[in-house]
This record gives C-alpha cells, sequence and structure tokens, in this order.
C-alpha cells in the first residue's frame, strides 16, 4: 500500500512539471510559432508602439524561451516581480500570474472564485450521487418495469439536454415566472440562506446532468454485478436480498461510480463554465470565459493549471480510493 | 482548459436554447408589467421616448440605487486608459475634466461645456494657446481641492503608455507630436511636471501650447484621457481598481467581472459642478457572462439599464419589443458598418473593381443581415455618421445605395467589371472576425450578391480577438488577398478628425494595429486633414468633413452597410433619460435618477 | 419482498396427495423452464431423484445437460434474486428433510440456505467477493445463521481453514481470495460451505477450474469432510472420471432429463444407455494409449428450446435406428427398471443394450 501511495505521488509530480510545460507551451509558445504577437492583443484601438514595448517587457516576452519557463515556475514556488515602464509590480508565491488586463494577480483572483466553484461542484455532486446512485440502483431492480423505462428516459433527456437549456428553463420557470426563487449569487460568508437560494437552481441543474449519467451506469453496472458469481454465493450463503444488494453489489457497483466522481469533480472544480455563465455565478468557469473574451491570458493560463491540478489530484485521490476499496489494486 | 460534457454541443444547444429561450421569457413575462401608457408615473415612458429627447425629467427623485448589468467589463476604469465609450460615459460620475459634453440628448449633447474650468478655452488667433481657469470649490473625494497641477498630472499619465496603455493617444499625439517627454514615471523633474507644453502659472490657471494648430483639441479634452490625478494617489497600473474621485461618486468596491459599487463622495458640491445632477445615492454594476441572462434580469426588473449599450441580445430583443415596447429606444449608435478594399490587394487597386462591387451587392439584404432597419439600423449610403458635424446621413448617397440601386444593380456592376478590365469577374477572399455572427452573416449575405455578378468570394472567418495582428498587419493583408475586409468604425469624439483621421490618413498607415484598411493614400483628403485642424470655426470645419467624407466616397474605398441603430432597454423606474451624441447614442448616464429611489 | 413471495406461489402448489418422502432428499418430477425471446427453454424437464444422509450422488452430463440448474433450483436460487419481467418457471416437488422446498415460504428457505444445504461453486474466484477477504466471507456465512460476535465466527472461520488443509490459517484468513492460489480457494470455498454444518452439501464442478494435481486434492477433501460431517452430496460435473471414485449413486442428464439412473458400479459396468456409454468412451484414463483413449460422443447438445422429438439423444445415437417403426423418433423413451435400483430412458431393447455394450463398447474401454 506505501509502495503504491508514493509510486503514485512520485507519478503526480512528474505530471504535475509536465502539465506546467505543456500549459506554457499552448499559451506562450505556440501563439509565437504561429506568428502571433501576443502583446498586440494588450493593448488598445490605436496601438502605441511605447504600450506594445511595455506590455512585451512586463511580460518578459523578449526573453528567451527558457528564461520565460525558468521564471513562470520560479513564480509558482518563490513570486516575482513584472517591471516595465517605471512601473513595478510585485506578484508573491505563489504567483500563477499576473493580469495586465485587470491588474491583478491570478492567484487572488482563483482562491476568490474557488470557493464558489467548489460550493457548486460539491452541492451538485452530493444530490447527483444520491439521486443518480438511488435511480439505477431502483431501475436495475426492476428492469423492464415502467419506472425503469420512466427513469431511463429522463436520463437520456438529463444527459442530452444541455446546461444551457436546463438552466434557462429553470430560471425561466422558478426564478422569474413563479418567482419562487431569487436567482442571485450571494456569498456563503454573506448569508447561508441567501448563498443556498442563489445556488439551489444551479445544483439541481447541473446535477440533473451528472445524475442522469450516475443512474445510467450504476444501472448497467449494478445489473453486470448482479449476475457475477459472488452474487449468487451471496445468496447461496442465505444472506437477505437486502444485503446482497446493499452490502454485495453495492460495493463492487460503486468502484466505478467512484472513479467517474473524482474524475467529473476535477474537471468540475476546473469551472463549470456553462452552469457558472447561465447563473451568473462569479466561479472559476466564467473567471476564464470572461478572460477568453478579454484576451486576459494569464488568467486563462492560472485557470487552466489549477484546472489541470485538480484533475491530477482528483486521479491522485481516485487512485487511492481504488486501492481502499479494491484489495487486488494494492498489488499491480 | 475546461468544459463540461456539453461543450461538443454546444452551438446546436444555443440554436435550441435561443428558440424556446423566446418562448419562455414570453410566457414568464406576460404579466405584472403596467406598460403602454406612454409616461405614466410609475410605468415606463414609451417607445423612443428618450430618444434625443429627455424623458420624464420632472419624475427623478433624489437616493436610491441605480442598478446597472454588463456582459462586459471596461476595458479599464483607469480614466487615462479606458477606450469603451460605455467607460467615458459612466467614468464622468468619478471624474471630471475641464470641458465636458452637455448634459443634453441629442446633438447638443455632443457639445462641449465648461466642468473643473469656469468656461471654454480662451483660445489665440494661431489656435495654438488654449488657457483655462478652474472653477472654486472643486474637490478630491478626501476634500482636497482639484488643482491645475492634478489635470496637468492627469493628461501627463497618457505619456506613459508602456505602463498605462489602452487609452487614446491624442493629447499626446497634438501636445508632443516628437515623443519628447518620456512620461511622469520617467520624469526626472521633482515634481514629475515635466511637460512643456502644458503650463501651470497657478493652482487655478492651466495653460496648453500646441506646436501646431489642432481645431479638435477643445474635445480631446472634453475626453475622459484629460481627467485630473493626483500624483500622490497615482497607483500606476493598479489605478484602475480605484480610481481616486473627483466627481459626484467614489469607488466603493470593485471586483473585476463580479461587480462595481459607487457611493456618493460627500465632498463633492453640487454647486461647484454645473453638469451633474448626481441624483441616485448609490450606483451599482453586476457584470454577467451570458447576456441573455442579463437581458432577462433586465425584463424582470431586477436591473434598471445595460452599462455596455450595445443594444439587446436577439432573443431578449424580440420580447422586449413584443412586450415592453415602452421600455425601449431605438438610437443611432454613430457606428457604421462596412466593407473595405485594400487597395494592396488586386483588382480592388483598380477603382472600377471596387465600384462593381459597391454597385453589385444587395443593401437590402446586408441590412437585414445586420438585423433589419429597427435593430440593425438605416442602410449606410456614404462614410460619415450621423452623430458627426459635417454629415449629410442618407441624403448623400452617391452610389444611390439607398435609391435605384438597393436590392444590387447588376447591370451597373457588370459594367465596372468592363472597365476594371475584369468582364466574367474574379475571385476574391472576404475577412470576417469569426466571434461577431453579425458580421459573418453580412460576409455571406455579400458573397451571394457578388456570385450574381460573377465575382467569386471566399469567406475567412480568422480569430476576431487578433484583430489588429491579422487585419490590421498590411502585409498579411496582401499575403492572404483579403479583397473585402467587413468591420466597422465609431467616433473617438463627434468630428471627422475624431472619426475618419485613423482610417483615412495616409500618416495612419501602420505596419500592426492598422487601421487604414484601404490604405489610402490621398494627397486631397491628407491635404484636408491639415486644413481641418486649422479652421477653428464650426461652420468650416463641418464643411471640410462633408467634403472629407465626399472624397472617401469617391474614391470607393468602401461599401457602407448601415448607420448602426441599437435597441437598449430603460427599466420603468429610471427618470431624466435620454440618448446623447456625446457617447454614440448611449443614456447619458451621470444625470439619470430615479422615480421611485425605495424600488 | 413481496416479489419473492409471488414467485414462490407461482411455482405451483405441492399436490396435496402426495405423501411426505421418507428420503432425506427427494426431487419430484422437477421442471425448471426459461422463458426468453426465442421461446421457453426447457433446462430441467421432469426429473426425480432421492438422495440419502452420508451419501454421494453424482449428476453427470454435458454442459448445457440442466445439472446445474437442477442444482441451483435445490438452493432455490433461481427465485432469489429474480430481477425483471422473466422469471424462471419451476415445479414439481423439492422435499428437504421432510419440508417442502417450492412451496415454503421463501425467507425460510432462505434460512436453510447456508445452514441445512451449502454450495460449492465451480471457480473459486469468481464465486468469491474481491473486496473482502476469505475470512470476512466466512465470518459472514456464519454469522447469518449464529448469534455469535465477530470474535467466536472469526475463530470458527480460522478453524474451519485449518481443517480444509490451509496453512496457517490464523494468517491466511486476512487475506483476499486473489492472494490464494486455485487450490487453497477452492478450499476457502468449502471451508465456507461446510462452516455451518450443511446437512446436504452441493459441489458444482468443484475441480473443473483446477489443475489435475490439485483436483484429486479436492475430491479427497471432499469425501474425507462428508464421512466426518455425515452429510447429504450431490457432485455435479460433465466428467465422469471425478465422480468414480467419490459417488455411490450416478444420475446421468441428456436435454433437461435423466437418461440414466442407479448405483456407481452398476452405471460404470453395466451402463445401460447409449449416451452414458459415450461419456465413458470419453473418460480420460491415465492407462490408456493416447489415439484410442477417446471416443467422443459425436454431434452437439440438444437445443434445449427445440427438444429433438422422441428420444433427445436419437440425432447423436449411432444406434436410433435399431429399434422398429422409427420409435426413437416418435416416442419419448421413459425411465424403465434394467437392473436392481438401475433405470435407463432408452427404446433398445435390453438384450440390444446388453450385447453392444459387451461386444461392441466395453472392449475399446
Amino acid at each position: 500500500m506505501l509502495a503504491y501511495l508514493i509510486r503514485r505521488l512520485f507519478a503526480a509530480a512528474v505530471m504535475l512539471v509536465v502539465i506546467i510545460m505543456v500549459v506554457f507551451g499552448i499559451f506562450f509558445l505556440v501563439p509565437k510559432w504561429a506568428g502571433v504577437d501576443i502583446a498586440l492583443s494588450f493593448v488598445g484601438k490605436q496601438a502605441d508602439p511605447a504600450a506594445i514595448e511595455g506590455v512585451r517587457q512586463k511580460l518578459g516576452l523578449g526573453d528567451p524561451i527558457y528564461a520565460q519557463v525558468w521564471e513562470f515556475f520560479k513564480g509558482i514556488f518563490a513570486g516575482r516581480t513584472y517591471t516595465g515602464g517605471g512601473d513595478t509590480i510585485h506578484c508573491s508565491a505563489p504567483c500563477f500570474g499576473y493580469s495586465f488586463r485587470s491588474e491583478q494577480a491570478v492567484w487572488p483572483v482563483l482562491t476568490d472564485r474557488f470557493p464558489v466553484t467548489l460550493g457548486l461542484a460539491l452541492g451538485a455532486a452530493v444530490l447527483w450521487l444520491v439521486l443518480g446512485v438511488a435511480a439505477g440502483v431502483l431501475s436495475a431492480l426492476k428492469r423492464g418495469s415502467l419506472w425503469d423505462r420512466g427513469a431511463m428516459v429522463v436520463a437520456l433527456a438529463g444527459v442530452s439536454l444541455p446546461i444551457y437549456f436546463t438552466g434557462m428553463l429553470s430560471l425561466a420557470i422558478f426564478a422569474y415566472g413563479l418567482n419562487w426563487i431569487d436567482a442571485q449569487y450571494v456569498p456563503l460568508e454573506d448569508s447561508f440562506g441567501g448563498w443556498f437560494g442563489g445556488m439551489i437552481l444551479p445544483w439541481i441543474t447541473l446535477a440533473f446532468l451528472y445524475a442522469a449519467m450516475y443512474a445510467r451506469i450504476t444501472r448497467a453496472t449494478m445489473m453486470e454485478i448482479l449476475g457475477e458469481d459472488y452474487i449468487r454465493t451471496a445468496r447461496a450463503k442465505g444472506l437477505k436480498e437486502q444485503t446482497v444488494i446493499g452490502k454485495h453489489a453495492m460495493r463492487s457497483t460503486m468502484t466505478p461510480i467512484l472513479t467517474m466522481l473524482g474524475m467529473d469533480l476535477g474537471a468540475l472544480i476546473g469551472g463549470a463554465i456553462l452552469t457558472e455563465s447561465t447563473f451568473n455565478l462569479p466561479g472559476l468557469g466564467r473567471a476564464v470565459l470572461d478572460a477568453i473574451r478579454n484576451q486576459d491570458l494569464p488568467i486563462i493560463v492560472g485557470v487552466t493549471l489549477i484546472t489541470s491540478l485538480a484533475v491530477l489530484f482528483a486521479n491522485l485521490v481516485v487512485d487511492i480510493l481504488y486501492a481502499v476499496i479494491d484489495p487486488r489494486v494494492r498489488l499491480s | 482548459m475546461t468544459t463540461q460534457r456539453t461543450s461538443g454541443r454546444r452551438k446546436q444547444a444555443l440554436a435550441a436554447a435561443a428558440a424556446v429561450a423566446a418562448l419562455l421569457t414570453t410566457a414568464a413575462c406576460g404579466g405584472g408589467s403596467d406598460d403602454g401608457d406612454g409616461g405614466s408615473k410609475n410605468g415606463a415612458a414609451g417607445f423612443d421616448a428618450a430618444n434625443n429627447k429627455v424623458a420624464q425629467a420632472s419624475l427623478a427623485k433624489k437616493g436610491g440605487t441605480l442598478k446597472f448589468g454588463a456582459a462586459q467589463d471596461a476595458d479599464s476604469w483607469d480614466t487615462t486608459r479606458g477606450y469603451y465609450g460605455m467607460m467615458w460615459n459612466f467614468a464622468r460620475y468619478y471624474s471630471r475634466q475641464l470641458v465636458t459634453n452637455k448634459a443634453e440628448p441629442g446633438k447638443a449633447g455632443a457639445e462641449l461645456t465648461p466642468d473643473l474650468a469656469t468656461g471654454l478655452a480662451k483660445v489665440t488667433d494661431d489656435g495654438k494657446t488654449y488657457t483655462y481657469t478652474l472653477r472654486d470649490g472643486v474637490t478630491w473625494e478626501d476634500g482636497k481641492p482639484i488643482t491645475s497641477k492634478d489635470v496637468k498630472y492627469g493628461i501627463e499619465r497618457v505619456w506613459a503608455q508602456d505602463v498605462l496603455s489602452g487609452g487614446p493617444t491624442y493629447l499626446k499625439d497634438v501636445l508632443d507630436p516628437n515623443g519628447t517627454y518620456k512620461g511622469p514615471y520617467k520624469d526626472t523633474s521633482a515634481d514629475k511636471l515635466g511637460l512643456k507644453a502644458i503650463e501651470t502659472p497657478d493652482d487655478k490657471t492651466i495653460v496648453f501650447k500646441l506646436p501646431k494648430a489642432n481645431s479638435d483639441f477643445e474635445e480631446m479634452l472634453g475626453l475622459i484621457s484629460a481627467s485630473p490625478v493626483r500624483q500622490d494617489k497615482d497607483t500606476k497600473a493598479k489605478y484602475q481598481l480605484h480610481p481616486f474621485s473627483s466627481g459626484p461618486y467614489k469607488f466603493e468596491s470593485y471586483n473585476p467581472g463580479k461587480d462595481l459599487t459607487l457611493v456618493r463622495n460627500t465632498s463633492w458640491k453640487q454647486e461647484s459642478d454645473p453638469v451633474r445632477k448626481a441624483y441616485p445615492d448609490k450606483i451599482t454594476i453586476q457584470f454577467f457572462s451570458d447576456a441573455n441572462q442579463l437581458d432577462q434580469r433586465l425584463i424582470s426588473g431586477d436591473l434598471d439599464l445595460d452599462l455596455n449599450q450595445t443594444g439587446m441580445s436577439p432573443q431578449g430583443r424580440t420580447t422586449a419589443l413584443k412586450q415592453h415596447k415602452a421600455n425601449l429606444d431605438n438610437p443611432v449608435s454613430g457606428y457604421i458598418r462596412y466593407a473595405v478594399f485594400p487597395q494592396s490587394v488586386k483588382p480592388f487597386d483598380n477603382i472600377e473593381c471596387r465600384k462593381a462591387v459597391i454597385y453589385g451587392a444587395d443593401h437590402v439584404s446586408l441590412q437585414t443581415a445586420r438585423g433589419g432597419p429597427v435593430a440593425g439600423g438605416d442602410i449606410g449610403t456614404n462614410m460619415l455618421p450621423p452623430s458627426v458635424p459635417g454629415s449629410e446621413g442618407q441624403k448623400y448617397d452617391p452610389y444611390e445605395l439607398n435609391g435605384a440601386n438597393k436590392n444590387g444593380n447588376v447591370a451597373k456592376a457588370k459594367e465596372a467589371l468592363k472597365a476594371c478590365g475584369q468582364p466574367n469577374g474574379f475571385k476574391t477572399t472576404i475577412a470576417v472576425r469569426n466571434n461577431k455572427p453579425v458580421e459573418v452573416a453580412t460576409a455571406q449575405s455579400l458573397q451571394a450578391s457578388l456570385k450574381k455578378i460573377g465575382i467569386t468570394a471566399e469567406i475567412d472567418q480568422y480569430d476576431g480577438s487578433q484583430t489588429s495582428g491579422i487585419i490590421g498587419s498590411p502585409e498579411n493583408v496582401k499575403k492572404k488577398g483579403y479583397g473585402i475586409i467587413i468591420m466597422g468604425w465609431g467616433p473617438d469624439f463627434p468630428s471627422v478628425q475624431g472619426y475618419g483621421l485613423p482610417l483615412w490618413s495616409s500618416k495612419y498607415i501602420q505596419q500592426s494595429g492598422n487601421n487604414n484598411y484601404a490604405l489610402i493614400n490621398d494627397k486631397t483628403i491628407d491635404g484636408l486633414f491639415d486644413s481641418y485642424v486649422n479652421t477653428l470655426d464650426d461652420a468650416g470645419k463641418a464643411k471640410i468633413a462633408t467634403e472629407i467624407n465626399h472624397k472617401v466616397m469617391e474614391g470607393a474605398y468602401y461599401l457602407p452597410f448601415v448607420f448602426e441603430k441599437f435597441i437598449n432597454w430603460r427599466s420603468d423606474n429610471l427618470a431624466n433619460v435620454y440618448t446623447t451624441d456625446g457617447y454614440s447614442g448611449q443614456y447619458d448616464f451621470v444625470n439619470l435618477g430615479l422615480k421611485n429611489p425605495q424600488k | 419482498m413481496t416479489e419473492l413471495s409471488k414467485t414462490g406461489a407461482a411455482v405451483g402448489e405441492p399436490t396435496g396427495a402426495s405423501p411426505a418422502p421418507t428420503s432425506f432428499l427427494e426431487v419430484r418430477d422437477l421442471k425448471v423452464h426459461f422463458p426468453t425471446d426465442d421461446g421457453l427453454v426447457k433446462s430441467v424437464d421432469g426429473l426425480s431423484f432421492q438422495l440419502e444422509k452420508g451419501k454421494t450422488l453424482g449428476i453427470v452430463g454435458e454442459s448445457g445437460s440442466g445439472k446445474s440448474v437442477t442444482s441451483l433450483g435445490i438452493m432455490g436460487l433461481h427465485t432469489a434474486g429474480q430481477y425483471g419481467k422473466r422469471k424462471a418457471q419451476i415445479s414439481g416437488e423439492i422435499w428437504l428433510d421432510g419440508t417442502e422446498l417450492l412451496s415454503a415460504d421463501p425467507d425460510h428457505v432462505r434460512k436453510l440456505r447456508g445452514r441445512e444445504m451449502a454450495m460449492i461453486f465451480q471457480d473459486p474466484l469468481s464465486a468469491l467477493h474481491p473486496y473482502y477477504t476469505i475470512g470476512q466471507q466466512i465470518v459472514e456465512a456464519y454469522r447469518i445463521h449464529h448469534d455469535v460476535d465477530k470474535k467466536t465466527a472469526r475463530r470458527r472461520a480460522v478453524e474451519m481453514l485449518d481443517r480444509v488443509g490451509i496453512p496457517q490459517p490464523d494468517k491466511r484468513v486476512d487475506n483476499y481470495p486473489h492472494e490464494f492460489s486455485g487450490g487453497m480457494r477452492q478450499r476457502a470455498m468449502i471451508a465456507m460451505s461446510l462452516v455451518n454444518n450443511p446437512e446436504l452439501l452441493i459441489a458444482d464442478e468443484p475441480t473443473t477450474a483446477l489443475d489435475v494435481t490439485v483436483q484429486a486434492q479436492i475430491l479427497d477433501l471432499i469425501r474425507d469432510l462428508q464421512k466426518e460431517f455425515g452429510s447429504a452430496v450431490i457432485v455435479i460435473t460433465h466428467d465422469l472420471g471425478v465422480v468414480a471414485e467419490l459417488a455411490d449413486d450416478i444420475l446421468v442428464m441428456y436435454g433437461g432429463r435423466c437418461v440414466e439412473r442407479g448405483p456407481a458400479e452398476k452405471v460404470f459396468y453395466e451402463p445401460r444407455h447409449p449416451y452414458t456409454w459415450g461419456l465413458l468412451g470419453s473418460m480420460p484414463r491415465l492407462d490408456r494409449e493416447q489415439q484410442e483413449r477417446l471416443i467422443p460422443v459425436k454431434g452437439s447438445p440438444p437445443s434445449l428450446i427445440n427438444v429433438p422429438s422422441g428420444c433427445a439423444f436419437n440425432p447423436r445415437c449411432p444406434y436410433a435406428d435399431l429399434p422398429k417403426d422409427d420409435v426413437t423418433r416418435t416416442v419419448r423413451p421413459e425411465l424403465a427398471e434394467v437392473g436392481s435400483r438401475h433405470w435407463a430412458a432408452c427404446h433398445l431393447s435390453k438384450e440390444q443394450r446388453e450385447r453392444i455394450w459387451t461386444e461392441e463398447i466395453a472392449p475399446k474401454l
């Protein structure tokens, strides 16, 4: 187990370095090769040469590539200072870059936006896990029944309907039509009730999509597991059917579900772009969407990095969970 | 970058959502509103009630919170760095200038009126010296008086382009055309006021000495980039996060991309400010990523108006036009949408080939692609926006685009092609920004009508965020063979110089960030601009503007599509609302009031 | 679960007239049918047999002959945990120690499972839950039927592992199934089955998944344990060799029915059904030459949906044409006594069978 952990952690560390290099490459080197001048997109309508030169200096675009990569790396661990045109900006560690559009360091933006996205992802995850797994198990046990067919039609709808659509629909009905909820994001620290009220629709909308997916996977997995020999063994022991399903079958069914959950949460933490933009939640997804629109490269890089890290971390957690659940994994 | 599972299906999804959302909003907003009765006390003022006239001025009460929503944050809230029209408009809440636009609707709103200064400039006969005296009682948000040195320092910041990029640089170009001053951050003088062209003999007096006359100079001083900035409060690049206020409101909080809140600046005195009424107690902006979401909130009454003032999104517009017409205004935006022909790309070096495209295009269909007469605008017939002095509007229509040739004139086009030596037509490429669906639609319309006269046009959708490097590079344009470029342009300030100088002057042809896409190098036009800056009387200026417009049109460098119009939302609760040419048809933010401050 | 009791009722009321049997286990006219899209699969179609305590019955047949279905039917595993619309249709009677199982309350049958009757499965790797230790699984099996604490149950598990010959049982008890070798796994499986001292043990192909050398050890173990516990044992296999030394009685199944049944020595030395001859011919024997060793049964097992008319074995039977009037293809042969406690279902006459056996088959074996 320990050896397994160490191997995984080491692999994650290597991945981390690779990710930083790749992200850096995508955003700084590829445009360079493509002949696009990044500096140009940071200046206004009538590009003043001094303005372009200023941006170039601050971004260090004139430096050799290895120096740029090194500065970028160093910034994450030791902080970084940008100088240009008689202005000096310090970006303290962990410096994930500095946005010259909005004149703020990227890291505080990320930490400011992160709780919103985390709240959205976790809240929705609880909902979809409970609903999706319950519906999936019931469907598997009552396969072919009206309930099963109904649930699977709803699930198909959930999987195929885009968030954009379900989000607008729920807003139009519950927020603007019936006026039940004020679809307005309120930070958790301001008011729990307000936060909860503002999050309930996004949770449901997001959970609907995922619950549908989880219900389908749970149903399929459960049906497969129920055909396993060891389930027959459990019954042959004289176990009650509830125990057979609830203990023996569920434990195996949860393995792929937990893997999926880990990956989905990891990806969502990078920002549920559509949900956040539909419900106007100031999370990472909206930050990156706005950043793309505003050509705010450092924010895009920062969010991309954080997202990659989140996925990496989620992967690690899933790997460890896997080993906890499935003893066979510990050996390999 | 992360996306959700649905992102692959996004396009489809958007289309489906648009259709259903239109339905839903219709259903959801059926009841509760009491509009229709133009000018009711608590209802909407009526369709176009605030377009070029003041709606419900007397109903404005002091107090309350004025709520803006926006799908786009400002490029920068730093007075030196902002370039968006809505930023200039909004910045008047927290900044004052020597002179500013009149607080009046329509054309009058584009005229200058004294603000910090006691009167308009005293200009010497050669038009090279402008002198202002500052008003008594004008103060910063900490109560200290605003001095002429603060004004000078604020203007000097324009020179620090390497730190404070983004804003207009007219003042720098006019006051220091050779760029001898290096800006306040590299200024070696003790008071950092080393710019020779501006003198501050005392705290109340400021004198501008131009090396060369420019008749629009006072217009330039009316720009937000001429606002005073106090040296001890200058946080350089970070200034945009919290500009120090000289106006009736000050920054309370600003989270880029999330929200902005202004509260009353208690040091500001009404009697010191002839322009700003400052009705509300508080002004908030909430930012959205999704324009539909914003429209929904406007329609539901949660927000008062759209900060961006660029028109509602298509589905919000449809709902609003059907059910809340009295909440809408349909102003001219000041923008002209057009196609331009780079002369470097053959055969557009030949004027006849350019004319062939102008004649061959179906102007009604182009207008429809832009959104039709209401949401798109009137058919553009020349290149001077209606808000600019010297404009003749649709009356000047040299190619009869709004007349005989409205639907395209194949015969005339073929004639022109023959004269060009391309009787069978030719092949070319239309360059269009990929992030502007409406522009892509116009490109497709143009492509279709050109086909009829034998011109095969391919559409190249380029990365819209890289405009300055792609179509702004004449070398690249030539390499890619962009014979037709779809673009749009609006005036920085309402004059032919503020609109057309970067487009038509040979001096503005640049290797990157070029805006003279047609590569117009016409001695007559250059000469007209030169005489324009030396002509001080308004009538004379307007005459030259008209002449420049005619020259540009005669050169057949442009195919104008529309004089753009928008549909903008105004809540039931807004009072003293009017659109102003000073800000391209936007509502004059600084004088908006609320009917019911409690709401 | 109401579903289950419904199924139980649907199985058909036991005929009130039939008297309770005297045997420990008696199966009477058992039918297990599965409705499918292609038709009704008659996996078991009228099977009857008896088994006494302390005795071993070997059920032999090809895959698909209905052996495993029979054993699962006795365990009540066709009705427990059947989800979906299509449920197995079961009729007949299964008497275990005086209780008729098919008409009994399903929960009562559940309580008998694991305690009164236990089962050893073919592939111990897939039959053991991969996520639980061997110990956990044995403890669970014990605690379902015994109200004891975990410690006691664990001691019992270690004891059982020791009994089935697993070295260092106190350590191995905490291992996972994948950490065991195939033979050890099957020993553990046996330990789990026997933890409650069941009166009836069903071993379904207990050695098929194992190495040849291990097979013998496992069979020895089963025999020893049977002697020790005095249980009734059913060994199900496709390999006559497995039951040769183990079984007291042998039942040969073909196409869901019994074709021959009798004491082991009779079935081995005086078989009276051509299919049994085929099985004997295909039995691997170490004392024979490779090429003449196997006389396989030609053809493939019959479809259980469209069972051949007449004798189900007729398409593969080399002697199908011997009886007159084509009876093999029109009339289904019933089991008929061919000796003491020895039955066979075949249209060949007694003489024909004796002749073919002694002249044609036996010499080649």
